[in-house]
């Protein structure tokens, strides 16, 4: 396979990825700000951040629905945008169409297509439906993936670029919020940091499954060990390591050779699984958040040093 | 005029008696229902073309008419007799230019039209492609002018485009209107890649000792015809490769891919002759590879089509494609040229200045329908510009007469109505002559316009041969 093929594969998934988290970002957002006593603009500010898009606003500036709306789903400047993520990955699948199933390219099309007529007003009128639309065509891209591809190279980085950006999400969504979760606080969680935190496990489509497996307990380590530890639940960050380590195993094992980036994805991986939440509190979340991203951008690194993209 | 349909009266010809029946059957807003949904699918697929310097939506799609263009048995047995006849007069021509010039030496074609014109390569001088092949694939554009008139008004070298569409129309129209097909007489055109491929690999490099390895040459998701190179490359299975993806180690041509280099035997490029290798033909151009045509010259890839086929092509070089038949092959050509005046000849162009007002004037080396003049439809201003511009530079126009195109029935506003068509088969040379029974049906969708490109207003159509 191209170096080229290879690199557009694993950058679509990053992509698409980022625009369906930025879609349940959005989503976070808006419930918070309808939460009673809520500063709307404070809470459209940290989706702004976890969106990696903090900087385009000024620290002083006001921050409301209609911004977000035109910055993070319309504005093709900012990287982040659904708009820019769902028109790069699009420029990215007609660079390798031939790498794709015409269902894969179809569900992309359609998506940009329909991107590309929104407005600011369109969108706010009805922006829960917007938003879902964003996650259907996600979910429709992925499931096309997930039975038409090949189950070749291609898929591998396919796959390795969608567990890669997703940790990468997780890890801002925290970090965005890490200070509610500080020990500090307070073992209880107050009302309003508890709906936060249920906003952000709605957008995630994580509220049941949270609910089922701990019961209710909105404590602060229960939720970082969901989103961190926690390896049945698709977007924390120990299941994408290992997600991400099976992709790179099945390309190791495809072209009999290992790369730096097979021992950092699995030394990560193992590490995550021999420490306790407690550990990581004990080591500062916040510290931790950071480690991992600035892993994460190595583990990039070296995947397209590996495979010479 | 004549019209596919109904030749030059109201009496319907025999090709067309199924189409006739369908659309009486069916009815103008049912066609026009299905053509919306015909487009639509387009859409989704993403088959579109881009417009240079128009602005506007990068990606554009060409229109589809729904009524396919119909050549019987007989008629398809003729223009594949004069498609191949006139492919391999070509080829011999562009072997005959970079070698010894025996039909210059013989005052045939003047040296001058070939040695001082930019299309001629000199770096191919000497050079003897695998086959002898230079151009592996010909795009001839065909006019019909009467029952038996057939005329060739140009011939595309270097790497004709819109053979996607021949294949994509059929495609649309098997899936949108079945019940056309259902006779089983129409000649299926979907070999097309299979024979693309067979063609390439039979012009593996002398340094190529396996299987060979092709990769189709695109310059990248920007070009107007990339819809076409990534399709291509998926049906014949092979990789799409940029110039970034190449490069060229101890003369041999190789792909970067996950696993380290590979190498490649046999390039189609989509790609123009000066982007190629900057080090042979362009040294600013930032695109290219660098020592490629070294590659090419010394065995180690072989290059489709060869650098230079465009001297076949030329405008004016076209002129003298009959004499080449007679020439080379020692045959008539079984398909006629159009007149054609040439303005650098004193002669001839007092002839054209004189009759502006009937001629159809051309840059020789324009393309897409640009910088033409049709006379009759020209306003007097227009034409003494245009005047202005041909005594400015007379090498760089011709003039033919305003052809009658024939007209074949397509889908207008108001109804169903005959809009002029054009032709181009697509003609594959390798170590033999494959051609499959079809192509694109260019089609004028303005009432009255003789001009099909896609450009300015052109769709397309289905093509059908039927069966003996």
């Amino acid at each position: 396979m191209l170096s080229r093929t290879a690199e557009s594969l694993f950058w679509m998934a990053r992509y698409l990825e980022r625009a369906e988290a930025t879609a349940q970002l959005v989503e976070m957002g808006r419930r918070m700000a309808m939460l009673p006593g809520a500063h709307g603009r404070e809470e459209w500010r940290s989706v702004a951040a976890a969106a990696g898009a903090g900087a385009a606003f000024r620290p002083d500036e006001e921050i409301g629905e209609a911004e977000v709306c035109r910055r993070l789903i319309l504005d093709e400047d900012n990287p982040s945008s659904i708009r820019a993520c769902f028109g790069r990955a699009r420029h990215n699948a007609r660079a390798v169409r031939t790498a794709l199933t015409a269902e894969m390219w179809e569900g992309l099309n359609d998506g940009w297509r329909w991107l590309g007529g929104l407005e600011v007003d369109s969108v706010r009128q009805d922006l829960p439906a917007t938003l879902d639309r964003v996650r259907n065509l996600s979910a429709l891209f992925r499931g096309a993936a997930l039975t038409t591809m090949l189950r070749g190279a291609r898929y591998d980085f396919l796959s390795a670029g969608a567990f890669l950006e997703r940790a990468d999400m997780t890890l801002r969504l925290l970090d965005a919020k890490y200070f509610v979760l500080l020990p500090e606080t307070g073992l209880l969680l107050d009302n309003r940091d508890r709906y936060r935190w249920i906003s952000l496990l709605h957008a995630t489509s994580a509220l049941r499954a949270y609910h089922y497996v701990y019961r209710g307990d909105f404590s602060p380590s229960n939720i970082a060990h969901f989103m961190i530890l926690n390896l049945d639940f698709p977007c924390s960050l120990a299941f994408c390591y290992d997600g991400l380590g099976a992709a790179l195993g099945r390309l190791a094992n495809r072209y009999g050779a290992r790369h730096d980036c097979h021992a950092t994805v699995e030394e990560a991986a193992r590490r995550l699984k021999n420490r306790g939440i407690d550990d990581i509190f004990d080591e500062g979340l916040h510290q931790f958040l950071l480690a991992a991203l600035q892993l994460n951008a190595r583990l990039s690194g070296e995947l397209s040093g590996a495979y010479h993209f | 005029m004549f019209d596919e349909m109904t030749g030059n009266g109201a009496e319907l010809r025999v090709p067309y008696h199924n189409i006739a029946a369908w659309i009486e059957a069916n009815g103008f807003d049912a066609l026009r229902r299905r053509t919306a949904e015909a487009e639509a699918v387009f859409r989704r697929i993403g088959i579109t073309f881009a417009v240079y310097g128009e602005g506007g939506d990068p990606e554009r799609l060409i229109p589809f008419d729904l009524i396919p263009r119909v050549f019987a048995a007989a008629e398809w047995r003729r223009l594949e007799r004069g498609i191949r006849q006139r492919a391999l007069a070509l080829n011999a021509f562009l072997q005959d230019v970079y070698h010894r010039g025996e039909i210059l030496r013989a005052g045939i074609v003047p040296e001058r039209l070939v040695y001082r014109n930019s299309a001629f390569e000199p770096a191919m001088i000497g050079i003897d492609p695998p086959g002898r092949v230079y151009s592996h694939v010909v795009g001839i554009d065909i006019v019909r002018t009467g029952e038996q008139e057939f005329q060739v008004l140009e011939d595309n070298c270097r790497t004709p485009s819109g053979v996607s569409y021949m294949l994509e129309n059929r495609e649309i129209m098997m899936r949108t209107c079945p019940e056309l097909f259902r006779s089983g007489n129409i000649e299926p055109v979907d070999a097309y890649p299979e024979e693309l491929r067979r063609t390439l690999e039979e012009m593996a490099p002398p340094a190529c000792d396996g299987d060979p390895v092709i990769a189709l040459l695109t310059p990248g998701p920007f070009n107007s015809a990339y819809y076409e190179h990534s399709f291509l490359a998926d049906l014949m299975g092979i990789e799409l490769v940029e110039p970034q993806d190449l490069f060229v180690d101890d003369g041999l041509c190789w792909m970067r891919t996950t696993q380290g280099p590979e190498r490649v035997d046999v390039l189609y490029r989509r790609i123009d002759d000066a982007f190629l290798d900057p080090l042979s033909f362009r040294p600013d151009s930032l695109l290219g590879i660098p020592g490629l045509f070294d590659a090419y010259r010394a065995g180690g890839v072989t290059l489709c089509s060869a650098p230079g086929a465009g001297i076949a092509d030329d405008k004016e070089v076209y002129v003298y494609v009959p004499e080449m038949i007679r020439f080379y092959l020692g045959q008539e050509p079984i398909l006629e040229n159009v007149p054609t005046w040439r303005c650098s000849r004193d002669d001839e162009r007092a002839y054209v200045l004189e009759r502006l007002d009937e001629l159809v004037v051309k840059e020789v080396h324009g393309s897409g329908g640009y910088g033409m003049l049709i006379g009759p439809h020209a306003a007097a201003a227009e034409r003494a510009a245009f005047a202005e511009k041909i005594r400015r530079d007379p090498e760089g126009f011709i003039a033919q007469p305003t052809l009658e195109l024939s007209s074949s029935p397509s889908l207008a506003k108001a109804g169903v109505a005959g809009r002029h068509v054009d032709f181009r088969p697509y003609c594959l040379i390798g170590r033999t002559i494959r051609l499959v029974p079809g192509g694109l049906t260019r089609v004028a969708l303005r009432e009255g316009s003789l001009v099909v490109n896609s450009s300015q207003g052109g769709g397309v159509k289905d093509t059908w041969v039927l069966a003996e």
